[in-house]
């Protein structure tokens, strides 16, 4: 039995983070991620958990006691936003290599400058490739979910990288919504004990963790890191399947709405995925046959899965909430185009970057990108490979 | 106070065949640090010399576990890894007494890591960190640090036509660790083992955090000959540069003071980075860098209630 509640996205992460009991927290607070720190800050006040809560004075100390408590053989999180995020940087690469399974969940925003603190994608899109599992949510609801399946995928032996959970900044992280969060015991059971490899606590056993690693090795070494997100995406699967005989909640690498007969779709991910559902909505009412794709895996990049998804379909717009400036498009566009090159007549393909800074984006919005789409699907021209959408040009 | 013969019996918990330079001095005071401690250790330590020569994978000088996250971080990282013990042992899953030791070079500890440290300190984590200072950057080839002694040559701070060396005075680290206003700070030198193994013992019995600065005679960085390193150290403490004295609960307390205070000159000219100070055009340089030791010493015997 699953319990109903109200709660933001910020107190559903952190009731997941209560749930999972993580033996050290070391956290730093960054609008909008703040109130998953103080909400945990008063478990460990009040004795809800075990964990050793370390306040730290930066968030590249969080990240670098995230990582010495991991290796130390904890189970181990951490919780950011944007610039906090771009702090810890130089960690967050380390903390991949070093193959810690450390669960972060991100708050996503701006990242400066100029100073903004609402929602975009830049923070973790930059961290793309920094070898974290990135997973996204659309709502509360999925961030709670993605939460707690984060430690399972982190920790399976033939993952172990760690993973980043992300929300949309306000959107998600300060609306309230109804949602369903499982019992304590039922959270503790499916995540199960950790069990620590080569952990730097056992004395007996000494381990020199973090070498410098020359030309003779630190390739190979690489080379297992990226075999370990290619491994991930089955164990992602075998944690969603699981996940879903508990809740009854599917999860997979994407969210296919709509998409079987689409002839227009859209790629998105995070709380749009909402809005355009509505649009969606509409337009098929309307008789148009559009559909959507929802990312919820981007690292690792599920670009066959996405391929075989969209190859039917005539126009494909993908949405990125943040630029790439890199004078062609945004992250998710580049991938999703890489995707779809080796798909025989595949769709044509065009860019959005929308909501920058927190800038809204409504039905409406989506709408007129579908409209484009129909347009492209009907004459086989693309006009504008790349629009800025709901902005004064 | 710890005898040769009872330290003679303890197992050295650094191998040799690390790759440090010859006459170094970081693998004496690790050696010397661990051979203080009671208990297991674990060590974390920022990039540089010490980590670089002593863990290139796939083999490792430690004998205890080592952690090595980044430049700036030992203190960070070592607080995670304090996090993790206290947790555990709460929770009944660890049983068994650790202490926790972290290293760092100048650089990495007065300038890039300081930040890392003094929330390490304020947070009060029962840990040791030793800042191993050699006074520069010497690992990535002598740059100036904030540790860098005035008049000194290095590759940032060149001495030349227009320029003496490096123009400020070294960054009281120390000091600025008192003010932190943590259980123990100390001050200590390889060249005086007995001082510096007790230190260490007194640091790691204390509950709380502990500070020790350590000074690291650098071959390289100095330009010394490599059988000298010990002698330059005792000299840094002879001529009272590198003083050594412990500060227990903010009570400052000289634990060696040279019998003769010996003039800065004799240290400085037995090392190449100063040699350009002993030209004519730098005697008044020469002459403010013994009278800033004479203040700094005079301070400090007042602070011990030592005579003058």
């Amino acid at each position: 039995m699953s319990i109903r509640v109200g709660k933001t996205g910020n107190e559903a992460v952190a009731e997941a983070m209560r749930q999972i009991n993580p033996d050290v927290v070391a956290a730093y607070p960054i609008t909008p991620q703040t109130e998953i720190v103080q909400i945990f800050s008063s478990f460990v006040a009040n004795g809800k958990v075990d964990t050793e809560f370390v306040t730290v004075e930066s968030e590249h100390s969080a990240m670098s006691a995230t990582v010495g408590a991991a290796s130390a053989g904890a189970r181990s999180m951490t919780a950011t936003s944007a610039n906090g995020l771009a702090f810890m940087w130089e960690i967050v690469y380390i903390a991949a290599g070093m193959r810690l399974p450390i669960v972060m969940p991100v708050v996503n925003r701006a990242l400066s400058g100029p100073l903004n603190i609402h929602c975009d994608h830049s923070d973790t899109m930059g961290a793309r490739d920094s070898g974290w599992i990135q997973l996204f949510s659309e709502n509360a609801q999925e961030a709670y979910d993605n939460a707690v399946q984060a430690p399972r995928i982190a920790e399976n032996p033939d993952v172990k990288l760690p993973v980043m959970v992300t929300m949309d900044g306000f959107i998600i992280s300060h609306a309230m919504e109804v949602m369903e969060i499982l019992e304590d015991e039922k959270v503790r059971e499916f995540i199960g004990k950790y069990v620590p490899e080569n952990p730097l606590l056992d004395v007996d056993n000494p381990v020199t963790l973090g070498p410098v690693d020359l030309q003779d090795w630190n390739f190979e070494h690489k080379r297992q890191q990226a075999e370990a997100m290619r491994n991930a995406k089955p164990v992602i699967l075998d944690v969603a399947s699981e996940y879903a005989k508990l809740t009854g909640r599917k999860y997979g690498l994407f969210e296919e709405y709509k998409l079987d007969d689409a002839d227009i779709a859209i790629v998105v991910l995070g709380s749009t995925a909402g809005t355009a559902k509505v649009a969606v909505n509409a337009l098929r009412a309307k008789g148009v046959r559009a559909g959507m794709l929802k990312m919820r895996v981007f690292r690792p990049f599920p670009a066959e899965e996405i391929a075989d998804a969209l190859k039917h379909v005539k126009a494909v717009a993908v949405m990125d909430r943040s630029d790439s400036f890199n004078a062609v498009g945004g992250p998710v566009f580049v991938d999703v185009r890489s995707a779809l090159y080796d798909v025989d007549n595949g769709p044509k393909i065009v860019n959005y970057i929308y909501g920058i800074g927190g800038r809204d984006v409504t039905p409406d919005h989506v709408k007129t990108v579908y409209a484009d789409l129909a347009k492209i699907a009907e004459t086989g021209q693309v006009e504008n490979p790349l629009t800025y959408l709901g902005i004064r040009e | 106070m710890a005898t040769l013969k009872e330290l003679s019996n303890k197992e050295i918990l650094i191998s040799s065949g690390h790759r440090a330079c010859a006459g170094c001095g970081f693998p004496i005071i690790i050696k010397q640090a661990l051979l203080a401690a009671e208990n297991p250790v674990v060590v974390a330590c920022a990039t540089g010399c010490m980590e670089v020569c002593t863990t290139i994978y796939p083999y490792t000088a430690w004998k205890v576990p080592f952690i090595h996250n980044a430049f700036e971080n030992s203190a960070s990282t070592l607080s995670g890894v304090e996090a993790a013990y206290k947790s555990l042992s709460r929770q009944g899953k660890l049983d068994k007494k650790i202490d926790f030791i972290a290293f760092g070079g100048d650089g990495g500890t007065y300038d890039i890591g300081f930040q890392a440290l003094s929330g390490a300190m304020e947070r009060g984590h029962n840990m040791l960190y030793i800042c191993y200072d050699n006074q520069a950057y010497m690992n990535t080839g002598i740059q100036r640090s904030s540790a860098t002694p005035r008049g000194a040559n290095t590759t940032t701070s060149p001495a030349g036509t227009e320029s003496y060396g490096k123009k400020q005075y070294r960054k009281d680290l120390s000091a600025v660790m008192v003010a932190h206003e943590i259980p123990y700070v100390a001050q200590a030198s390889p060249s005086n083992w007995n001082d510096l193994v007790t230190k260490v013992k007194k640091a790691l019995a204390v509950e709380g955090p502990a500070f020790m600065n350590i000074i690291q005679p650098c071959v390289l960085g100095w330009k010394y000959p490599s059988d000298q390193s010990i002698e330059l150290a005792k000299l840094a403490v002879d001529t009272c540069f590198w003083p050594l004295y412990e500060v227990e609960e903010g009570e400052y307390k000289l634990t060696y003071r040279p019998k003769e205070k010996k003039p800065v000159e004799d240290w400085l000219k037995r090392q190449g980075r100063f040699r350009h100070l002993f030209k004519p055009e730098n005697a008044e340089i020469l002459k403010e860098i013994q009278e800033d030791i004479d203040t700094r010493w005079a301070r400090l015997l007042a602070k011990c209630g030592e005579e003058a």
